[in-house]
């Protein structure tokens, strides 16, 4: 005779203590979380002399050369980033970009000029990237990524986050928090502008155009395509500023840089003090309208031409 | 602190000197107790927030201008000229100074809503700018913005219909300028002095101007009469083009100046032992040293061009003021003279120099036999005030290797003025008054000029003009290292070695001169007592 089957994980949950945890009383405060992943990871390790040393050759020998071939990135704006880079000593800055894909991460640890190349972390969503062990390891040693909630409101991350920026560090954030569904933006958490108020640094705001091409959001095959980043003027927050407003100003600013890699620098600069900038988040409209809106969006693509004339010298 | 230039009387204990040798370098031993060193001021610190003086100025002019934002009007029609590729040398990092500037004064007329904006390289008759010389000048954000539909451009002094007369200044100077600076609401001039003859009204009167109007100060007299080029106060150009100024502000033309000026922070790493004293090289510039010069020896004159012509000086601002032309031109050459003045005591009878790769007309080029002249002569003997650093009569002693080489994209008028003038006469009276017509009118320049990448045709002869004060000043021009058909051709005397040039020169100032070394680049201005 056949006995029917029962499933396994139902049969472990209804094992009594003491064969399962027993639960805490409602009337007692629960004992800290000890698990080893999602936002209690402790990513220290991922900044020691050896991980650092791996994952230099990571980023060099294999994220770099990768992103070349995926992604043929034409980066603009670094110019901007001269007079701090020349800073010293050298002064940490959050990233702050917005986000279509995964590629965007790499993408931009490839894009970032020294001397903020190799001492950068990234705030990861401990929902996604720190889940397992393993996927918790693997982010914190390629990224160099530290976990966010997303969910709640949690000291911990932030508290990490300060310390590492004015450890020297510098921060890659998306204050969008998550992929963009639709390939329009997301409005701008707060994060990225707390985190500037909290230590006083400046916010780099970044646009990455491209990358849903290659990567969205609900795809798991990646196709090649060509992408352009956006570096803007630095910000910094100002005598009034609270993380609203720092946060309303560098979603601005990655719009204002939007609207430069659509048009031009002149008619985004015109239209930003007409404060006629096209908001990221898209038109108000249905999802049909909004996705055929998208494709209005994008650089007119002009590469430079290094030498016009044959070279005689 | 930048410590500042000074002399070294060169005896026994001095380590020879360096000499720049065209796209390599010599170390030459001068005589102990008559001779001396003259060492240009260390770079001056810039300044902390660029950005934000960029900004200061234009709200804080000098003189009677109004701040910019007062100037801008939604419907007017604005210029902004700024100058090109001749400036500055070797060409800065990016972003370069003009981008800042030009991007600033942009970021105010789109506050103000103005749309009819156009750009011009006031290059007057020098070559256009490329694509990516211009992209490097003005940035990619500008470029992308404006020379797409043709709002960026290449002046055109050949243009007639693009050319505007203003009219003529009491000594009977006429002035013609572009016609859209000329006709705007405001003409923004973003400049930058990397010397003294830089700026003022010579940003307009000559950046800007046609060969009608340049030929009454691009002249062998006005070039003789300028003693020196760096001194405003006794330049002849200087006055020229001031009174061209006055001709230019009567006519209604509403110019707001910006003017920039620089450090010497002049050569990059590796080459930054370029610039110390030749006591103060360390054991890695000294390898620095052996390593390059001795590749450099070996390596095919093609390459060792596109490795010096690749280099991007870190230069860094140290001023930048705007507003009316004059004051803001004082400010500017206070500024110059911070960096680059040092004080020398008295003229002497030899004087030595080495002469790098570069020149304001060699950019991403040939350094030709012509452009040496205009370098050693028209440029670094100029490099003084009050009077000369070599006496009158005195040698001039400099090291090239002057090869017989042009670029036939950009100096095509150069291989002509050398082959068919030079070869007639070295005088510059007679070279103005029988062949300058000949060439400035010659229609296959102008063509070339116009559409290609070639100087115009009238200027190797701007080139010899401006080594004319030299001439008639010395009495013997040796090149050390030159190659001698190309010298001889410049009717100078080539030799060897340092050791044969002073020997060549005893016939002239005798067998115990004095002689000074002028240690440039980086750049200074000797200031004689």
């Amino acid at each position: 005779m056949k006995l029917p089957q029962i499933p396994r994980l139902s049969l472990v949950s209804r094992l009594p203590f003491p064969f399962t945890a027993a639960r805490t009383p409602i009337a007692v405060d629960p004992l800290p979380d000890k698990r080893r992943t999602g936002a209690n990871y402790d990513t220290e390790w991922a900044r020691s002399f050896g991980a650092r040393m791996a994952r230099l050759g990571l980023l060099e020998g294999v994220l770099t050369p990768a992103m070349e071939v995926l992604a043929v990135p034409d980066r603009r704006g670094l110019d901007r980033l001269r007079d701090l880079a020349d800073a010293d000593p050298p002064q940490p800055v959050i990233f702050a970009a917005n986000h279509h894909s995964h590629v965007d991460t790499p993408l931009l640890l490839s894009s970032i000029p020294e001397p903020w190349r190799h001492k950068t972390f990234v705030a990861a969503a401990a929902d996604y990237f720190f889940t397992s062990r393993v996927r918790s390891a693997a982010s914190a040693l390629v990224l160099n990524a530290i976990p966010i909630e997303r969910t709640r409101v949690s000291r911990r991350p932030a508290d990490d986050a300060a310390a590492l920026i004015e450890d020297g560090w510098s921060l890659v954030i998306f204050p969008e928090g998550g992929r963009s569904p639709d390939g329009w933006g997301q409005p701008f958490r707060g994060g990225a502008a707390y985190l500037s108020l909290r230590c006083h640094v400046p916010v780099v705001p970044v646009h990455i155009e491209g990358t849903g091409r290659i990567l969205r959001k609900g795809k798991n095959r990646p196709s090649r395509s060509a992408t352009r980043l956006t570096f803007g003027e630095a910000l910094w927050p100002g005598e009034g500023d609270d993380s609203r407003r720092l946060a309303v100003r560098i979603e601005r600013a990655v719009a204002a840089l939007a609207d430069e890699v659509g048009t031009d620098w002149y008619s985004a600069r015109l239209r930003a003090h007409r404060t006629e900038t096209p908001p990221l988040s898209g038109p108000d409209a249905p999802s049909w309208r909004r996705a055929w809106a998208l494709g209005d969006r994008g650089p007119k693509r002009r590469r430079p031409q290094e030498r016009r004339w044959p070279d005689l010298g | 602190m930048p410590r500042p230039g000074f002399v070294l009387d060169v005896d026994r204990s001095t380590p020879p000197l360096l000499f720049w040798h065209g796209e390599g370098f010599r170390l030459e031993k001068l005589p102990p107790e008559r001779t001396r060193v003259i060492y240009p001021p260390e770079p001056l610190d810039p300044m902390k927030d660029p950005q934000a003086a960029i900004r200061r100025a234009l709200l804080n002019p000098l003189g009677d201008s109004k701040p910019l934002p007062e100037l801008l009007f939604p419907d007017m029609k604005l210029t902004i000229a700024f100058d090109d590729v001749s400036l500055p040398l070797p060409p800065m990092r990016r972003p370069d100074v003009r981008q800042r500037v030009i991007e600033a004064v942009l970021d105010m007329a789109a506050e103000a809503g103005v749309d009819d904006v156009h750009l011009i390289a006031a290059l007057a008759l020098h070559r256009r700018m490329t694509e990516a010389e211009l992209r490097h000048a003005v940035g990619d954000r500008v470029y992308d913005a404006f020379a797409p539909s043709g709002r960026l451009y290449n002046l055109d002094a050949e243009d007639t219909d693009a050319m505007a007369y203003l009219g003529t200044t009491e000594s009977g100077e006429e002035v013609e300028i572009n016609r859209r600076a000329a006709e705007s609401d405001l003409l923004v001039y973003v400049n930058i002095n990397l010397v003294a003859m830089d700026g003022g009204w010579k940003s307009t009167a000559t950046g800007l101007a046609s060969y009608r109007s340049l030929r009454h100060h691009h002249n062998v007299h006005t070039l003789q009469q300028s003693r020196s080029l760096m001194d405003h106060h006794r330049s002849e150009l200087h006055s020229s083009n001031w009174r061209m100024g006055k001709v230019i502000t009567d006519a209604g033309v509403k110019i707001f100046q910006i003017e920039t000026t620089l450090n010497t922070d002049t050569f990059p790493s590796p080459f930054e032992f370029l610039m110390k004293r030749e006591w103060e090289w360390t054991a890695r510039d000294r390898a620095l040293f052996i390593g390059s010069s001795k590749s450099l020896a070996r390596t095919p004159s093609r390459i060792t061009r596109q490795i010096f012509q690749s280099i991007k000086a870190p230069h860094q601002m140290t001023s930048v003021q705007a507003g009316e032309v004059g004051p803001v031109h004082e400010e500017t050459i206070r500024n110059v003279h911070r960096q680059q003045l040092v004080e020398v005591d008295g003229q002497t009878d030899i004087l030595a120099m080495g002469l790098p790769y570069i020149c304001p007309y060699n950019v991403n080029s040939i350094m030709n036999p012509i452009l040496v002249m205009c370098l050693g002569l028209g440029y670094f003997f100029n490099l003084y005030r009050n009077k000369p650093l070599v006496r009158e009569g005195g040698v001039l002693i400099m090291s090239h290797p002057t090869p017989w080489e042009f670029h036939p994209v950009h100096h095509p008028s150069y291989i002509d003025f050398f082959e068919q003038v030079l070869s007639e006469t070295t005088d510059p009276l007679r070279i103005e008054a029988e062949f300058e017509k000949g060439f400035a009118e010659d229609e296959w320049y102008r063509h070339l000029y116009r559409t290609s990448y070639a100087y115009h045709g009238v200027h190797p002869f701007y080139m010899w003009y401006w080594g004319a004060h030299a001439l008639q000043h010395v009495g013997r021009v040796i090149i050390v290292g030159g190659e001698p058909r190309s010298v001889r051709r410049l009717g100078f005397m080539p030799a060897s070695t340092m050791n044969d040039a002073l020997e060549m020169a005893s016939d002239v100032v005798g067998r115990t001169p004095t002689i000074t070394h002028l240690h440039v680049p980086p750049l200074l201005l000797a200031d004689v007592k």
